[in-house]
């Protein structure tokens, strides 16, 4: 008797959604063990991180806040993703967009109107596409593999941000601080809505959710999409352009992680500091992966991050970890999830092992 | 410009390089093999951690080497089992092992921050390895020269050998290799648990040779770096010590611009070139040779044998 893997005819629906909800549960079990081997108190730790942001309303708002950027980005990705175009550079976009749309502010900051807000957004949008242009202008003329062209101009935004804020948008008024001069009140959009704990990042994210479902599903690009990735042989019968798929598959995720930059600089941060880049564009790759590339998904995953990093800083104070552990549980989710995908695609079955002959060849 | 100077940037310079140098060897032969590990830093950290940890413990840094090392396989071992024997995304599963590693090692480190452990020097003679001019050559910590002979021992390895060449048509054409008969998945693992444990090496030059005293995240980005010298490289091992110099000549050039306050350009516009200068050279030869000689036709594609 053995176990083995039979392809299925058609990938598992019940697995799809069986798989996330398994692999975070495990992930509390196995963080648990894995806290308390290292002598912290393991079921606390867990506690702290997944229940505590959830179950104290005074957390909400951390919670919101931190899943709108991360939500935003992951529907981007999630686009690029299903139409198999691998954008990690989304860091880099997100910081991009910030300063797009702080470069309007710099050239704004004596001005008053309602329209400057607007035009920081659309600022942070076109930068965030600009920086994923490169990439996939590389991609589709020359082949460059965008993974890598991706993660390299991320880095060198993080540069780009640096030089700024230490050198020509430095606030003047700023005790030589790197950072940029504080949003004016025209420039900032409100930290939470009508006095909820909710912040404007987090209804364009569910709004945008939304739209990305709808065009996904219903729409003609939609499937262009689904199809590039699925079978790009199928799509160049069908008519596609796979180029301008991949082209605008990318653009779409630069495009959301430079909205998700500029408004979480508008409307949490207030300026632009050292301290802005938060790896938000590389924990949003796992938000797009666990929420199985669906908007729905997205935002369970991108609120579940969320919850994690929130957590983290909880179980910092509470059971003295460092908060970089909350990377833990997020990896080893990501992890579980990979892992379990087999199951969606495959089934294990229990078989009767036929007398095999050993032989002295590789056997795959 | 005096020779003191020039003889201690040289240092600096070949103490910045050696890290980069011997992770990005490691990957080399990883992407050689078809696969893409992102998970560099993470493997770095993992390795930082366990040769401070041991060391701290046993007062061997032989001992915290080693350890060093199979933390970098153990790490990398994690990866492989699920891009080759489950079949998982190699860039999320990457991704996902360098956030783990950064976690990992923050966590464990917590303990042993601020701890100081005896500095892994040279092995030579005093007299030689502090020698005013003597010291380029012989004041480096054993790991300085094993990169050299690890980058030398590579280019030989899958040039002139039959396992190299096998190594390579894994990366060029996995289902040719597969059907001749070579395990794919077998060679893929010793590949990826190589570069692991050359990650877990470099990681441990950070927290053993450049600074004995452990601080958290102290690798500090350089796994990225590593990824990037392999593509400037164009995945050619010979290409390495060049690039990992010039990368690491960049370095320290940011590190003296900072720190005299003179500089003719921006101290991040050289901290951003060895990124910049990845993307030229990627474009540069993705144009000149389409479909790619350079890169490995498989690269970061899993391997599926019946369809």
């Amino acid at each position: 008797m053995r176990l083995r893997f039979e392809k299925r005819v058609a990938p598992s629906q019940f697995m799809q959604v069986a798989t996330p909800v398994a692999s975070v549960l495990l992930t509390m079990v196995i963080g648990a063990i894995l806290f308390e081997a290292l002598g912290y108190d393991g079921p606390r730790a867990v506690k702290e991180i997944f229940l505590t942001p959830i179950i104290e309303s005074y957390k909400w708002q951390d919670v919101a806040t931190r899943a709108a950027p991360l939500i935003l980005i992951g529907l981007g990705l999630s686009v690029g993703n299903r139409a198999k175009v691998w954008n990690i550079g989304a860091e880099g976009q997100y910081i991009i967009g910030a300063l797009s749309g702080a470069g309007v502010a710099y050239g704004t900051q004596s001005a008053q109107g309602l329209w400057i807000i607007p035009l920081m957004i659309l600022a942070g949008i076109v930068g965030g596409m600009a920086w994923a242009a490169i990439p996939a202008l590389l991609k589709v003329r020359f082949q460059v593999n965008e993974i890598l062209s991706s993660l390299m101009l991320t880095y060198v935004a993080l540069q780009v941000l640096s030089y700024l804020i230490t050198g020509p948008w430095k606030d003047p008024n700023g005790h030589n601080f790197p950072q940029t001069a504080p949003f004016t009140d025209a420039q900032l959009m409100p930290h939470t809505l009508f006095g909820t704990f909710i912040p404007p990042g987090l209804v364009v994210a569910f709004g945008l959710a939304l739209v990305f479902w709808l065009v996904i599903a219903k729409t003609t690009f939609g499937y262009q999409i689904r199809v590039v990735g699925a079978a790009p042989q199928a799509a160049r019968y069908g008519g596609f352009d796979a180029a301008q798929t991949v082209f605008l598959a990318m653009l779409i995720g630069g495009g959301t992680a430079g909205l998700a930059g500029i408004i979480e600089a508008s409307s949490q941060s207030g300026q632009i500091n050292l301290g802005f880049p938060s790896g938000y564009g590389f924990t949003a790759i796992i938000v797009s992966f666990l929420g199985r590339l669906h908007p729905v998904g997205v935002v369970i995953a991108g609120l579940l991050m969320a919850v994690s990093y929130v957590g983290g800083q909880v179980a910092q104070s509470a059971v003295h970890v460092p908060n970089a552990t909350a990377g833990i549980f997020q990896a080893t989710m990501l992890f579980l999830l990979l892992a379990s995908d087999k199951l969606v695609r495959y089934r294990l079955r229990l078989v009767r092992a036929p007398a095999k002959p050993i032989t002295a060849g590789a056997s795959a | 410009m005096s020779i003191d100077f020039l003889i201690s940037a040289l240092v600096t310079i070949i103490g910045v390089s050696t890290p980069i140098l011997l992770a990005a060897t490691g990957e080399l032969v990883v992407e050689k093999s078809g696969v893409l590990n992102l998970g560099v830093e993470g493997m770095m950290l993992i390795g930082a951690i366990a040769g401070f940890a041991v060391t701290n413990a046993t007062f061997n840094p032989w001992a915290g080497l080693i350890c060093a090392a199979a933390a970098g396989v153990l790490a990398a071992s994690m990866f492989g089992v699920l891009v080759l024997t489950l079949g998982s995304n190699q860039v999320a599963t990457g991704l996902a092992l360098s956030i783990f590693g950064i976690g990992l090692s923050s966590l464990i480190g917590q303990a042993y921050e601020g701890t100081m452990n005896p500095p892994f020097g040279s092995i030579f003679p005093y007299e030689l390895a502090h020698h005013p001019y003597g010291k380029v050559l012989f004041g480096h910590s054993p790991l300085v020269y094993f990169a050299f002979v690890m980058v030398f021992a590579t280019s030989w390895f899958l040039n002139r050998t039959r396992a190299g060449l096998v190594l390579r048509a894994v990366g060029e054409n996995d289902l040719s290799a597969h059907s001749i008969g070579y395990s794919v998945v077998g060679v893929r693992f010793a590949a990826i648990a190589f570069g692991g444990a050359l990650a877990g090496l470099a990681g441990a030059y950070f927290s053993m040779v450049i600074t004995p005293i452990w601080a958290q995240q102290l690798t500090a980005g350089r796994g990225w770096i590593a990824l990037a010298l392999v593509v400037f490289a164009g995945w050619r091992a010979s290409r390495l010590i060049f690039g990992a110099y010039l990368f690491g000549f960049l370095m320290t050039l940011e590190l003296y611009a900072k720190a005299s306050g003179y500089h003719v350009m921006p101290s991040q516009f050289w901290a951003s070139m060895p990124y910049l200068m990845a993307v030229v050279v990627l474009a540069v030869i993705s144009a000149r040779d389409r479909g790619g000689s350079y890169a490995p036709a498989c690269l970061g594609r899993p391997f599926v044998p019946n369809g």
